[in-house]
């Protein structure tokens, strides 16, 4: 929070602009709050306080109802996310064939539990219900890649040097 | 490119003619499979190098056609190239491989050998795309066209006879008599319910005078079902037309493609096609030329498994909670907005135009006597050939699995396939002759469902399955009625001190209990339905149970806290496979020495069983019985001598 608060000035700004803008974009219809919030949360990758207050004033809806939403469905997150999002499918075709085992295996590798995000913001590590594509289970999406089984070496050169390679 | 509006049938039949005359029958057209599997194996770049390919070996324009579609359906085989009209299919493509197919194929006729599908058990490789096993045993009602559409393409689907059932059904039938069509081709819904749809389109259309809403489901939240991504990304306009067939019939002026938000290329190509439609007039005011007003919205959904659930669903529309309600007045009575809407499946929808065009005879010859058409399955987890395949009801589930699916891998064991997703059940090999059809699956205690098959092999763990489904309904759960919200809580908590060795007496009675009061109270679906795959484990493998109880023992070895690894030293070869491999460096050992586990520093993620090379097999899992000691620092590998 001190974080978004230290620019507030020149964020705010730009938070009144995006939802402005995502607000217009549903002329204005309340009903279209949760499309609202998936507009910002691809824009900001996260719902902050400012946004969802912003969204609230805006779309005259009343701010508890915003943050049941927000905080009701998966696809926000209320808390800053890394800037590589890892997300490690659980569906159940991958299920069987080792989807835990991996999850195990990248937990120890990124030294981080399945939700949560790196200190240094760099990696956030999640699961996912399915990726739809089950005939490369297990899965695991790297900001939208996908890897097909990949192998504890294939691992650390994503998530180590690999990475930092492309950084 | 600008679409003239089309204002009569007969517009829209020259336009297609159109379409077609500019299409050379015998003209190649290379189609490179764009689906989410496929692009994930590097589809894309493999059709961006044919395009080059085509430009630079000059044939671009009319001569040949590299085209992006959506899936067939063969995913284990991505990326997939199919080359019309010869219809040769080339599995596993690299973008190094373009200027060869291009060369060889497109301008010389010629069949690469080392591209094509190599049968597993005849070792024959297969030219022909419908003669691979894995096509022949289908019948592709619905998801056949994929192949040979660019879903981003309204004219690809028009040419295809695309919009005809929609200009029938306006030009010369009533809506009574499209409503009679669907009832007499006795269509169920392809979401899990099968519900028959003509019925449900009835009550809508008889609810009340006024505006009424039809509504595409494509919240798939299955885990391990993807047939509806798999329509709606590769041929949205197959859905639309059905959509807008059925708004006729019900009378509805509006109608919502709601798609769930992880599947953004099926909402990009909705989005498109409904601009598409509506640039041809197919959709909007006064549809082609007919009088017919319907407009149609698509909505993303934000991630929520019950969100699917129709009820829940329709709140997420009005930019409410996703929650269900208890349906004393069906939907089709009062919907969103209190409006009569109905909801069907994606598949569902899909299905109208075909009935439409082929009539209602023809799709109630293909079935059984309960269950008619044909179903698309998503066959995934411990099958050769995972991938959509769409088979007319009846078929069993045998021919299924080992015809269409190749069998299991690695000649393994087949233990059940699990059938209905969470809602569903496993069925165990003695019913695999059973024929697919939703009366008989709900007699052995699963169910159709939307079309998850997950096939389970012998390393697959019974409970540890049950767990796992009860933990994701748990997570699922909205929470609202408290048979669903405690009961799965509770079976979770059970279940995974079975899992871990904690499990006692009673146990199984304690759960048995708790299912049926689920069954009875849940507020909705989800809860009623969420002890299926508990109740069929139980049913089908209680010996699994109880070894877990009694002996702290798990037969598939895959219950971690009741499974060791230990590298047997008579059989390790020393070849530090397995050291380099451990993620947590657990291995010790080095060349000609024996190497072994350290347990403190093993978090059995399984690696070391899997890279050991079969030769070897040295790595043994040991369940229910104690672990033997390491072998004595120094041991040295016993080597067979060469002879």
């Amino acid at each position: 929070m001190t974080m978004v608060r230290g620019t507030a000035s020149k964020g705010l700004t730009r938070v009144s602009r995006a939802v402005k803008k995502a607000v217009g974009r549903y002329e204005n219809d309340p009903d279209m709050l949760i499309q609202v919030l998936l507009d910002l949360q691809s824009v900001f990758g996260w719902l902050s306080r400012e946004v969802l207050s912003e969204v609230s004033q805006q779309l005259d809806v009343p701010i508890t109802r915003v943050y049941h939403i927000a905080s009701y469905y998966r696809a926000f997150s209320l808390v800053p996310r890394g800037k590589h999002i890892v997300k490690v499918c659980m569906g159940t075709a991958c299920q069987v064939r080792g989807a835990p085992q991996l999850l195990n295996v990248i937990s120890v590798t990124l030294g981080m539990k399945p939700g949560e995000t790196s200190e240094d913001m760099r990696f956030t590590l999640e699961t996912v219900n399915c990726l739809g594509c089950c005939a490369m289970g297990p899965v695991v999406a790297v900001d939208g890649e996908y890897h097909s089984k990949p192998s504890t070496s294939d691992l650390k050169r994503l998530f180590g040097t690999g990475r930092r390679g492309k950084e | 490119m600008s679409r003239k509006r089309i204002s009569s049938p007969e517009e829209l039949e020259a336009l297609g003619s159109r379409v077609l005359s500019r299409r050379e029958p015998d003209r190649p057209v290379i189609t490179v499979c764009t689906g989410t599997a496929c692009q994930a194996y590097g589809s894309l770049e493999v059709y961006r190098r044919f395009v080059d390919e085509v430009k630079r070996q000059g044939l671009q324009g009319a001569v040949v056609e590299a085209k992006a579609t959506g899936c067939h359906g063969f995913c284990e085989q991505g990326p997939v190239v199919v080359i019309f009209p010869q219809e040769i299919c080339y599995v596993k493509v690299k973008p190094e491989d373009a200027p060869e197919i291009v060369s060889a194929t497109v301008k010389g006729r010629q069949v690469i050998e080392r591209l094509l599908y190599e049968d597993p058990v005849t070792g024959r490789r297969i030219a022909k795309a419908s003669d691979i096993p894995f096509y022949h045993h289908q019948v592709r009602v619905v998801f056949g066209d994929n192949q040979y559409i660019d879903p981003k393409e309204i004219d690809d689907y028009i040419a295809l006879g695309g919009y005809s059932a929609l200009s029938k059904a306006l030009s010369r039938m009533t809506p009574e008599l499209v409503l009679e069509e669907i009832k007499r081709s006795r269509l169920r819904g392809r979401g899990g319910g099968g519900f028959p749809t003509g019925v449900k389109w009835e009550t809508t259309r008889s609810a009340s005078r006024g505006s009424k809403y039809v509504v595409v489901n494509c919240d798939e939240g299955d885990p391990g079902a993807y047939m509806d991504r798999s329509i709606m990304e590769g041929n949205p306009h197959a859905v639309l037309e059905g959509l807008i067939i059925g708004a006729y019939a019900i009378g509805a002026d509006e109608g919502i493609v709601y798609v769930r938000q992880e599947y953004p290329i099926a909402y990009e190509n909705t989005m498109l096609a409904i601009e598409h439609a509506q640039e041809y007039g197919l959709l909007g005011k006064d549809i082609l030329g007919l009088g017919f007003n319907f407009h149609v919205v698509a909505h993303r959904g934000a991630g929520a498994f019950v969100s699917g659930e129709s009820t829940a669903l329709m709140s997420a529309i009005e930019g409410k909670v996703g929650e269900p309600r208890m349906k004393y007045i069906h939907t089709a009575v009062s919907g969103i907005k209190g409006r009569p809407t109905c909801l069907n499946n994606v598949e569902t929808w899909a299905n109208v135009p075909v009935i439409i065009n082929r009539g209602a005879e023809w799709f109630s010859s293909i079935g059984t006597e309960g269950s008619k058409g044909s179903k698309i399955f998503s066959l995934v987890g411990k099958v050769n050939n995972t991938g959509l395949v769409e088979v007319p009801m009846g078929m069993t589930l045998r021919k299924l699995i080992y015809d269409i699916g190749g069998g299991i891998p690695k000649e393994k064991r087949f233990k059940a396939v699990q059938t209905g997703g969470p809602s569903g059940g496993v069925i165990p090999e003695q019913y695999l002759d059973t024929p697919i059809d939703f009366e008989e699956l709900n007699k052995l205690g699963s169910m159709m469902g939307s079309g998850g098959m997950v096939v389970m092999d012998e390393d697959t763990c019974m409970v540890d399955t049950a767990r796992y489904f009860v933990g994701f309904c748990c997570e699922e759960s909205c929470g609202q009625c408290i048979p669903c919200r405690e009961g799965l809580r509770t079976l979770r908590e059970i279940l995974t001190d079975i899992c871990e060795g904690r499990g006692e007496e009673g146990d199984i009675e304690a759960i048995q209990d708790i299912a049926s009061v689920m069954e009875d109270a849940s507020l909705c679906a989800l809860g009623s339905t969420a002890a299926n795959p508990v109740l069929t484990t139980l049913k089908y493998f209680k010996d699994e149970y109880e070894a877990h109880i009694k002996e702290k023992r798990c037969p598939a070895h895959a219950c971690k806290a009741l499974t060791a690894y230990y590298i047997d030293p008579v059989k390790c070869s020393a070849c530090m496979i397995c050291a380099n491999n451990c993620p947590t460096e657990a291995i010790h050992g080095e060349k000609n020495m024996v190497h072994w586990i350290e347990r403190e520093k093993c978090i059995k993620c399984n690696t070391c069983f899997e890279v050991c090379p079969p030769r070897f097999s040295a790595v043994m899992r040991i369940s229910g019985e104690p672990l033997p000691p390491p072998p004595a620092p120094g041991t040295r590998v016993v080597r067979e001598k060469k002879r």
